[in-house]
This record gives C-alpha cells, sequence and structure tokens, in this order.
C-alpha cells in the first residue's frame, strides 16, 4: 500500500535512523578514516555509554542524554589513554596491521566479559518521560525515543564537524590522517592531535551509547550486531569525512526505513549494502571520499 | 615362608590389605566416580539472560540430589561450557563432552538454534537428549530418544499458536483479517509458520506476512507498516530486543487491533516488563508459567523461593517464572528416570521416559512419541492492569491472566485489545 502519509513517516523515520546510526558510526570515522586504527572494539564503547547511562538512569532518574553529555570527558580521557598504549604497543613498532586488529579483537571481548560479569546478561532499559510519547505534526508521527537521540546525534555530529573546521586542534586532526610528517614540519605533535582524535572518537561512542539505550534494551553483546552496519556507513561516506558519514547515514538510515514500510524489512539490510557496493564501484573513495 | 615382617612379599600383602580395608571404610558417595552430566550452554551472547538463569536453576536441582545421595549412589557433577549463544560451537562442545569429558549423560543447550546442532552428535551416540525450549527440533530428526521440556505440544509449531487462534475465533465479532510478522530466526520463523496454517484454517485474510532481520535497531516503520495494512489479528514472532521495539511503537503509533501479541519473547521477563509498563496492557501472548493460583503445581513455590534467592545480584531474571522451573523440570525428569531404570542404559532409560507421566515442578509431564509434550500447554496469557514502575507486581498474581488452556485459566478475555 502506497500513501503520501506512509511516504512522508517512512521518510522521517529513516532520517531519525540515520542521525542515530551517524552518531554510532563518528568516532569509528574518525578512528578508522582519519587515524587509520581498526576499532573493531569501537560498539563495546557504545555499549559501555550505554551501562553507565542505565546505571545513573536506573540509581538516579537522570535523563540518558544528560548521563551521555557527562560523561564525555572520562570516555575522552579513556580514549587518549587508549590511543597511548595502542602507540606504545603497535603503532610505534609498525605493528598496527595485524597485531593492532587482534589487539582490539580483545579489548572488544574483555570488555564485553567485564560487563557481564559486572552487570549480568539480562536486558537494561531506561526510563524517560518522553519514551513512549509521541509527537504529532499534521500526517506525521514521531515518537520521542527517536527524536530525542536523533537531534542529541545531529548536535554531536554538527558540534564534530565545527570543531574539525574552526579549531586549530580539529585542523591538525584532518591534517594527521593526510600527511603525519608533514604537520610535524609544521611544528604540531602527531602523538598529541591523535591522542585528542582518539578521545572524541571513544567519547563520541560513549554518547551514542547513551543514545541507543533510550531506542532498544541493551545487553553487553548487542554491539555486535552494528559492526557491519558502521563499518559500511564510514566507508559509504568516504573514509574519515565527517559530514559523509553522516550523509551515508542518513541514506542508509531512510533505504532501510523505506523498503521495511512499502516492501519488507527484511530486505533493508541488504538493499543497504547494495548501495554501499553500487558506490564502491562507481566511486571507490566513498561519496564525499577524496580522489 | 615369610620369616620377617620386612619381607617384601609379606609387606605387600600387608599393604594391600590396609589399602583394601581403607576402601571399604570410605563412605559410598566417595568410593563411587560422580555422575557426569554435560552440557553447553549460552551465558554469552543474546540468549545469555536465558542461559544463566537456566544454570542457576539446574544448580538448584543439582544440589537438591546430592543432599539425597546422588543418583545410582553416585554424586551429580555438571560439565558445561559456554556456547556464546554461537550455534556453530555447539557440536563442538558435545563432542568434547563425550569423547574427552567422558560424561555420563548429556541434557541441551537453550534454545532451537543451540539444540539443533547438537542432535548428529547425540544420535550417533544414541544417548538420551533432554531438550530445553527447542520448537519442533525433532521434525527434522525424528530420534526416539529426544525429548523436550517446553510445553509446544505434539505439534509444535501448529500447538504454539492454536490458543491464540482458538481465543480469537471464540469471540464476537469474529476477527477476519490478520497481519504476520517474524523476526528473521529459526524460532520466531516457526512460531509465525503455524499461526500462517492456522490463519489459512480458519479462513482469515493475511493482509501483511513479512520478516525483519534479527536485531534491528527500531522497529517504527515495520509496525507503521502493519497499522497501514487494517488487520483483525497482529501475530508477531520476536526475540527481546524487537518484542521492546515492536510493543513501544504499537503504544506510540497508537495501534489499533482486535488482539495484538502471539509468540513475542521477551515479554515473559521480569526486567522487560517494568519498564514496558502500561503498554503491555491486553497484549495476548504466549507464557509457560505465571504466578496465577491455577498453575500453583506442588513444589513450584519452594523452587522458585530457591532460585529468587539464587538470582539476587546475578544480573539474570529476578523471579525466573519463564524458563527456570522448565530447566529443574528436564533434569528432574532424567533423574527419575536413571533411578527408576537403575542403570545409565539409554534405551531403558528412554522406554521408560516414553511410557511415564512425570510429577515435576511445572505440573505433570508426559512425553509424546515425537518427545513434545503429549497434550500443549503453551500459555495465552494477557496482560491486566500493569502499573508504571513496579516490579514486584509481576511476582503477584493478576497481572498476567491464563485465558488458555482451559484446565489452567484463570480468566476471560479483554475483546478488543484497542479499537
Amino acid at each position: 500500500m502506497f500513501t503520501v502519509d506512509l511516504l512522508l513517516n517512512a521518510v522521517f523515520a529513516g532520517l531519525m535512523l540515520g542521525a542515530f546510526y551517524a552518531a554510532v558510526a563518528l568516532g569509528l570515522s574518525i578512528a578508522f578514516g582519519q587515524l587509520d586504527i581498526v576499532n573493531i572494539a569501537h560498539p563495546t564503547f557504545v555499549i559501555m555509554g550505554s551501562f553507565v547511562a542505565y546505571i545513573l538512569n536506573e540509581n538516579f532518574g537522570i535523563d540518558p542524554v544528560l548521563i551521555g553529555v557527562v560523561f564525555v570527558p572520562v570516555f575522552y580521557f579513556i580514549g587518549t589513554n587508549l590511543y597511548r598504549f595502542y602507540y606504545v604497543s603497535f603503532e610505534r613498532t609498525s605493528q598496527e596491521s595485524l597485531s593492532g586488529l587482534a589487539f582490539f579483537f580483545g579489548l572488544m571481548f574483555i570488555i564485553e566479559v567485564l560487563l557481564i560479569l559486572t552487570f549480568g546478561v539480562d536486558y537494561r532499559l531506561v526510563s524517560a518521560p518522553y519514551i513512549g510519547k509521541t509527537l504529532h505534526i499534521g500526517v506525521l508521527d514521531l515518537p520521542y525515543r527517536m527524536l530525542v537521540p536523533a537531534i542529541a546525534a545531529s548536535i554531536m555530529t554538527g558540534a564534530v564537524v565545527l570543531y574539525m573546521s574552526k579549531t586549530f586542534m580539529g585542523k591538525a586532526i584532518l591534517a594527521v590522517s593526510q600527511d603525519s610528517l608533514a604537520l610535524q614540519l609544521m611544528g604540531a605533535n602527531p602523538l598529541k592531535v591523535k591522542r585528542v582524535a582518539m578521545g572524541i572518537a571513544i567519547a563520541s561512542a560513549a554518547l551514542a551509547g547513551a543514545l541507543l539505550i533510550i531506542i532498544q534494551p541493551v545487553e553487553p553483546s548487542v554491539g555486535r550486531l552494528y559492526i557491519g552496519r558502521i563499518f559500511a556507513i564510514v566507508v559509504l561516506g568516504g573514509m574519515g569525512s565527517i559530514s559523509g558519514t553522516f550523509l551515508a547515514a542518513i541514506l542508509i538510515g531512510v533505504v532501510e526505513s523505506f523498503i521495511a514500510t512499502f516492501y519488507g524489512p527484511s530486505w533493508a539490510p541488504a538493499v543497504g549494502f547494495s548501495i554501499l557496493l553500487l558506490t564502491l564501484a562507481l566511486r571507490p573513495q566513498g561519496i564525499f571520499g577524496r580522489a | 615362608m615369610f620369616k620377617s615382617l620386612t619381607h617384601p612379599l609379606r609387606m605387600f600383602v600387608v599393604t594391600a590389605m590396609i589399602a583394601a580395608a581403607m576402601l571399604f571404610a570410605l563412605p559410598a558417595n566417595v568410593q563411587a566416580k560422580n555422575l557426569k552430566i554435560g552440557f553447553s550452554m549460552a551465558l554469552t551472547g543474546p540468549l545469555a539472560g536465558a542461559g544463566k538463569a537456566a544454570l542457576i536453576a539446574m544448580k538448584i536441582w543439582k544440589d537438591d540430589i546430592n543432599k539425597k545421595g546422588g543418583l545410582l549412589g553416585r554424586k551429580i557433577e555438571f560439565v558445561y561450557y559456554d556456547d556464546a549463544t554461537s550455534p556453530s560451537k555447539v557440536p563442538g562442545i558435545y563432542s568434547k563432552l563425550l569423547n574427552v569429558d567422558k560424561v555420563d549423560l548429556v541434557v541441551s543447550s537453550y534454545g532451537t538454534n543451540e539444540i539443533s546442532p547438537a542432535m548428529p552428535i547425540i544420535m550417533r551416540k544414541g544417548l538420551v537428549f533432554m531438550s530445553l525450549f527447542g520448537l519442533a527440533v525433532n521434525d527434522k530428526f525424528n530420534y526416539d530418544r529426544y525429548f523436550q521440556i517446553m510445553p509446544a505440544g505434539p505439534i509444535p509449531k501448529d500447538d504454539w499458536s492454536r490458543g491464540y487462534f482458538k481465543l480469537a475465533m471464540e469471540q464476537n465479532p469474529k476477527p477476519k483479517s490478520i497481519a504476520l510478522l517474524s523476526e528473521d530466526a529459526d524460532f520466531a520463523l516457526s512460531a509465525v509458520a503455524g499461526a500462517r496454517r492456522h490463519a489459512k484454517r480458519l479462513g482469515l485474510k493475511i493482509v501483511y506476512d513479512k520478516t525483519f532481520p534479527f536485531g534491528s535497531p527500531d522497529v517504527t516503520s515495520v509496525m507503521r507498516a502493519i497499522i497501514a495494512a487494517k488487520a483483525d489479528l497482529i501475530y508477531i514472532g520476536s526475540y527481546p530486543g524487537g518484542s521492546v521495539g515492536l510493543v513501544k511503537a504499537a503504544n506510540e503509533l497508537d495501534l489499533k487491533a482486535k488482539m495484538f501479541g502471539g509468540g513475542m519473547v521477551g515479554l515473559q521477563f521480569a526486567g522487560i516488563q517494568k519498564n514496558l509498563g502500561p503498554m503491555l496492557n491486553g497484549i495476548v501472548n504466549y507464557d509457560f508459567w505465571v504466578p496465577e493460583p491455577t498453575l500453583n503445581f506442588p513444589g513450584v513455590k519452594e523452587f522458585l523461593k530457591k532460585y529468587q534467592a539464587g538470582a539476587k545480584g546475578k544480573g539474570v531474571d529476578p523471579f525466573g517464572h519463564y524458563l527456570p522451573p522448565f530447566a529443574y523440570s528436564y533434569l528432574q525428569i532424567l533423574g527419575d528416570a536413571v533411578t527408576a531404570v537403575g542403570s545409565l542404559d539409554q534405551k531403558k532409560i528412554a522406554a521408560y521416559i516414553h511410557k511415564t507421566t512425570f510429577k515435576t515442578v511445572v505440573g505433570n509431564v508426559s512425553f509424546a512419541k515425537n518427545g513434545e509434550w503429549a497434550k500443549t500447554r503453551t500459555l495465552q496469557i494477557q496482560f491486566r492492569d500493569v502499573k508504571a514502575n513496579d516490579i514486584a507486581q509481576f511476582n503477584k498474581p493478576g497481572k498476567r491472566i491464563v485465558l488458555y488452556p482451559d484446565s489452567v485459566k484463570s480468566g476471560s478475555i479483554v475483546y478488543p485489545y484497542k479499537q
């Protein structure tokens, strides 16, 4: 059945879903796209953010988005130190390709097991006054459970884009992804720049986790379901392009929503990945990647 | 002959006699080797919540039996490995259990997807296989030593949803159309396949029949498409993440239908029930045990008391209504059969289980030829008067009213769901 109401709602549901995907993929775009760090453990940091939001929401009733924002510095600190360890152990000795990958695999399992040992394996959810309510605008029904994370994700992405384009450190991060040696010759310390970038990547992942638990129940292994999708978004957007990642996420979200509404939800991931394959065939550097 | 006590042969004889005397002096349970029961279990991964809860229940049975002296005079010992909710790990685990650990008996992991991969190995060894919540696994194998504890019934795929459709067709006005939705994984697909057959048999018009990917983060668009199809009945087969998303989306988008629910996994778990709260009201869904007076079988309250004490601080379902009583019972049945037969002869144990009605904490259990319950007792319950933010309410009667089957019915349906 095709109606204008359904079409509009499918598009807006896709926009909201896509904005959330962008939040999850943002950190990976920085780590993988700009720093060449294949952080397979990225979704695990998302889940850590979810559990922090769960604990404080469950015990003190604090809004999950607020918790996510408040914990940004903590996860930033974790991210900078994670890079420090990664650099000393792998990058300095040029072992980052295989050993680094194995390290992040191991880290993913260790964090997952620690979460299981600490919190158990039951599904965790959060409460907030807006969850379960819907904003009605004409024919549009926008559940706040999707709308709030979408707005928060868009603000977060916008803030990172502004930071990257307007600040010295932001520009240095973009520069280090292109030519680390040239950056060094300009008097900047590439290691410090990468530490800051990794801090931003992990902090954004944790904030995305706070948004995730608003949308769906979370248990320690749920992050695995996102690995394929977010890597696809980062590649589709053009490795390292923040705005490209956001637009690619929106594209995947809208396509998934459209297919789920009008054709069959089981086809949604297949169509999303077909777009990725088609893009790579026609434009190997991704939609916004540099040739 | 042996003139001195220090003669080597005399010393050997004396030592042997002392050793024999010591051996006979030991208690019987130390003389006999422990009786090993082996299994894989989902202790991590998406089904770990249920797997860990099942393990607590199984350990309660082990402790109960060992306090009584064990089975066949031997203490029970569990040998188990985490299958990480990954079906590919299951064959390797059972091979190790049988060939390296040399277990005496085996039981299954939790869930259809984890049980099927073990079947070829178990069948090759000719072992009795007590199975924990596999839907229609034996349809493919026809193994005569397979016994399944979930009360699905002798035609599991159809019996699973039989009650839902019986209730629907008894209502006035009768429903005319149905929407079917399944999460793309084995159990949910099987449950919805049965519902599809019932719908066709009853002449219901199927206006929506789709699957959605396992673990989809958002199902709002799917619910919107279902609402657009304007079905009287909505039957869903889903896992916890999907179930929560669909219930929330149904409330957010103001779903109107005569009946909504069916085979949604997750709505049986206390944590999810608490979070969804009043959004659950009116949903008709399957369940296996709820704290209604009609299901107060001998021993079940004592068992749940032990489970709830054991579950504290373990991050599993705090009440344990859904799976744990059945995890206890499938070992109860195996233990009773071994005791009755008096040996580990698998053929005799299987024959005994086939012909016996067992008294368990989930009531009387007897098995059909295919190893499923001889008669279905898949409950259809309706959530009623659920309040917000109160987990304790789900541990008491009155919130999940049993509508089907009649033998354990505790109330009548409120129909329609929402109009």
